[in-house]
């Protein structure tokens, strides 16, 4: 388990293995630091051409976001949650805008299977919501008709996916506001005190409050990030890679008591259910 | 109008662990058995192949579907109880197996103190310990009575694990070697030792061995692949009904209904008669007859069932009469609090694991240690768990780092394996104001009301849990953490139901005047309707939960079979002269 059960083509022909050998880095070894772990990603795993990025091409279209500028304003706010680095690539370049579409058509989206019976207290003039300061929460759903006590957060009769087109329409509203700015073409840190004033639920919002909104958006992009590359993120596995995450596995009987850390090379579910990869393995 | 079935010997609502042994147990006596289970039918071919953190832990594949159904929740009784809406609040296990075959496989006897916890109190520290308003209560049973019931429970189960060295009298070792330590369990065991402690391996229901077990089911060694909390394992290696004894029960004619979702208990002249059930994917309504009905299913379903059927009575806060609903009680956000510690320089393979890989101890659980100058009563154990961490759900970092940026992403990057948290599991004492009835206003798809839960916690809760983060904040420095940082403490419920241990409701006792069962779970008011699970705890104790519901399993069904061969109540009743 501590060597890579295969090796892994990269475009420029050179297996992972042979690439760590050359190196003097086995994967069994502390392969540890952070920098030399992205420097060895970003050598291996740059975008290429040729059939592996054929496959994401043609399955990365939106079927969720009919408008292409409201994607676009999704992409630059993912981009900021999870923005590329030294470590490795941001949210654009792993296709977590992608992942958040299709996941807004999912039964998770369309809240299909949440208890969504009325009657809704939640409005926008709510405070606290889903997901936000959990252990904390002293603020009711309705500030009319609730005692200062916490409430289960979800009150609103929007689905996950509406409130999803609200919040983004919401971002470029309150970027003409603040800078007459589109958000796609702000500064970075102009688009970051954009997202702050959502985080901090203080931008204006249809129905929700704008944190319910944000806590959404923060969770599908980490979702995006580290999800099995079969729901459209964590395109190539980088996101695992970055972790040294290896993606599921049989069995880590032979390891577990070990002392030294040990990476292995990422493997997918779809490989993990006995299927070719993309190479052909 | 439902249609009516051929009557059988026994029909048993729910098919995890209360459910599944009762069910296996009554039929391997000669009975007809039905066992009726709202979820779909599953077993392990299921699982195999699908190791998805997404679909399993962010989409909650293995939890009820809301639509339809369920509870709300309120702080106090001025509130407005709200519907817990999503299931990211809100994590019931369905299908067969209920939500014994998403469990991680902690296995924990509760305690001798835990049984006769009003007794032993009042005995060791004065009746002013316990504060008023504070209703715990003795069982009705005590440890040496339930042992036997435990030691069954873990042979049925395979239990992999060494004695508590703190822990009460055992009849047998537990029949399996604990499983493999790996470096991060190593450590915290090193280290609890090194203070003084009492460490030892936890009790696991992943196997460290292949086992047959009595009923001749065999189960697989673990292979620490780390998909098993809130996943059904796809190796017959993490033991749950569906592995032990659900085939059992198959095999002696024992018939699972699934789809079947039970929407009252029917009943006249003060005896169970049937249920009634629809049938889920057709909407057909089913009246099943019985001899016999036992409720096993999640606590909130026994508790309202027996309310929509109008079984019992119904407790009432103001009054603090009426047994239905009485003491809820579970592990809220308030317990599971510690330490969580940044390794700089050290690396762990935290992506291998178990559920119940891991090291506990228990020095401060139950009453172990010394209370007279604490300002709470009973204990937890302390654990540190290596489930083996998902992708998507490790991103640990210290406290004062952004939750998303350029900072987080390098932090939680960094962390990933260089991380490890240890935590305090306290028990949760029963109040007066801590109860279950129905919703007013929400209702279900069948316009049902809902179970309403209310709910608060009270300084006992909270001086507990600050107790407990700070020996667990001692223990993470001593392991050699550069950065450690303590759990902050919640004021109140946050109406999360997420980690499956809820209980109470329907609770044991001597006195049918403070209890709804007995101690064979047989109902005071109606003989043959036996309630079985967690429903059944009066308070919860300081450990995990799974072993105590496996033991009331066989408990009751020895229960069912005394009831079926000689009738009446089972236990002569007790007035006890410390009501709450």
């Amino acid at each position: 388990m501590t060597e890579p059960q295969q090796p892994e083509t990269t475009q420029k022909g050179i297996s992972r293995r042979n690439f760590m050998k050359n190196t003097g880095f086995l994967a069994g070894g502390l392969v540890g630091g952070s920098l030399f772990g992205g420097l060895l990603t970003n050598q291996l795993q740059k975008p290429e051409t040729g059939t592996k990025n054929a496959t994401h091409i043609v399955t990365e279209a939106r079927t969720f976001f009919s408008r292409g500028e409201d994607f676009d304003i999704l992409s630059a706010a993912t981009e900021r949650i999870f923005p590329k680095d030294d470590l490795g690539p941001g949210a654009i370049e792993l296709g977590i805008p992608y992942f958040i579409d299709r996941q807004l058509t999912s039964e998770w989206g369309t809240n299909a299977k949440e208890y969504m019976h009325g009657p809704f207290p939640q409005t926008a003039a709510v405070e606290n919501y889903e997901n936000k300061d959990r252990d904390q929460n002293k603020q009711g759903p309705n500030a009319d008709t609730q005692v200062p006590a916490p409430t289960p957060r979800y009150q609103t009769k929007m689905t996950r996916a509406e409130i999803f087109t609200e919040g983004i329409r919401a971002i470029e509203q309150t970027s003409q506001e603040k800078f007459k700015t589109k958000f796609k073409d702000l500064e970075p840190d102009q688009q970051d005190e954009i997202l702050q004033l959502f985080d901090e639920g203080k931008a204006n919002m249809n129905g929700v409050n704008s944190n319910t909104f944000f806590n959404l958006l923060l969770q599908t992009t980490i979702e995006g990030a580290y999800a099995d590359p079969v729901y459209g993120g964590n395109r190539n596995m980088d996101g695992w890679r970055m972790k040294e995450y290896p993606g599921p596995r049989m069995s880590y009987t032979a390891d577990i008591d070990k002392d030294e850390f040990i990476v292995m090379k990422p493997e997918s579910l779809r490989s993990y259910q006995g299927n070719e990869d993309e190479h052909g393995h | 109008m439902a249609k009516k079935l051929e009557k059988v010997d026994v029909v048993v609502v729910g098919s995890g662990w209360a459910g599944g042994i009762v069910s296996a147990e009554l039929a391997k006596a000669g009975y007809k058995v039905v066992t009726l289970e709202r979820g779909k039918k599953v077993d392990r071919a299921d699982y195999i192949g699908v190791k998805d953190e997404l679909r399993y832990t962010n989409r909650y594949e293995m939890m009820q579907n809301l639509a339809p159904e369920t509870i709300t929740s309120r702080v106090t009784m001025e509130d407005t109880a709200l519907p817990v809406r999503t299931r990211k609040e809100m994590m019931a296990g369905t299908d067969l197996g209920g939500g014994s075959v998403h469990w991680a496989g902690a296995t924990y006897r509760w305690r001798a103190y835990d049984f006769e916890i009003r007794s032993k109190t009042i005995e060791r520290y004065g009746k002013n310990k316990i504060p008023e308003g504070m209703t715990i209560q003795d069982w009705g049973i005590t440890y040496d009575e339930m042992e036997p019931y435990y030691d069954r429970w873990e042979k049925t189960a395979g239990i992999s694990g060494e004695p508590d060295p703190l822990g009460d009298k055992r009849s047998s070792d537990y029949p399996n070697p604990p499983m493999k330590e790996s470096p991060a369990v190593r450590l915290f065991k090193e280290t609890t030792k090194k203070m003084g402690y009492h460490p030892y391996q936890v009790a696991s229901a992943n196997l460290s061995q292949a086992y047959t077990n009595p009923d001749g089911e065999t189960l697989n060694a673990c292979m620490f692949c780390s998909f098993c909390t809130q996943y059904g394992c796809d190796f017959s290696a993490k033991s749950d009904p569906l592995a032990t004894v659900i085939p059992t029960a198959i095999k002696n004619n024992c018939e699972f209904r699934t789809n079947s979702l039970v929407r009252r208990v029917l009943h006249s002249g003060g005896k169970a008669t049937g249920v009634m059930y629809t049938d889920t994917l057709t909407g057909e309504e089913f009246e099943q007859p019985a001899d016999v009905v036992v409720l096993g299913a999640f606590s909130f379903t026994n508790n309202r069932l027996l309310m929509l059927s109008k079984i019992g009575q119904q407790y009432d806060p103001k009054t603090r009469k009426g047994t239905i609903g009485r003491n809820f009680n579970g592990q809220m956000n308030i317990t599971f609090q510690g330490a969580r510690g940044f390794f700089k320089e050290k690396k762990f393979n935290l992506y291998m694991g178990a559920g119940a890989l891991g090291g506990t101890m228990s020095d401060f659980a139950g009453d172990n240690f010394d209370h007279t100058n604490l300002d709470f009563i009973n204990g937890g154990g302390i654990e540190f768990r290596q489930y083996g961490h998902g992708a998507i759900a490790t991103n640990n970092v210290p406290d004062d780092t952004p939750s998303w940026g350029p900072e987080f992403k390098k932090n939680s990057v960094f962390y990933t394996n260089r991380y490890m948290r240890v935590w305090y599991t306290p028990a949760i004492m029963s109040w007066w104001h801590n109860y279950l009835d129905l919703d007013p206003t929400y209702k279900d798809e069948f316009g049902d009301p809902l179970l309403r839960v209310t709910n608060r916690y009270t300084d006992q809760d909270r001086n507990i849990a600050k107790f407990g983060v700070e020996k667990c904040t001692e223990i993470v420095k001593e392991m050699g953490a550069d950065i450690v940082n303590p759990d902050s403490i919640p004021d109140e419920f946050d109406h999360i139901y997420d980690g499956g241990h809820y209980a109470g409701g329907v609770i044991m006792g001597a006195d049918p005047a403070t209890s709804a069962v007995n101690n064979y779970l047989q109902m005071w008011e109606m003989e043959n309707l036996f309630v079985v699970g967690g429903s059944a705890f009066p308070q919860f104790a300081g450990h995990h939960p799974t072993a105590t519901i496996g033991a009331l399993g066989y408990r009751a069904a020895e229960g069912v079979e005394k009831y079926l061969k000689n009738g009446g109540q089972l236990v002569e009743a007790k007035q006890a002269s410390m009501n709450a």
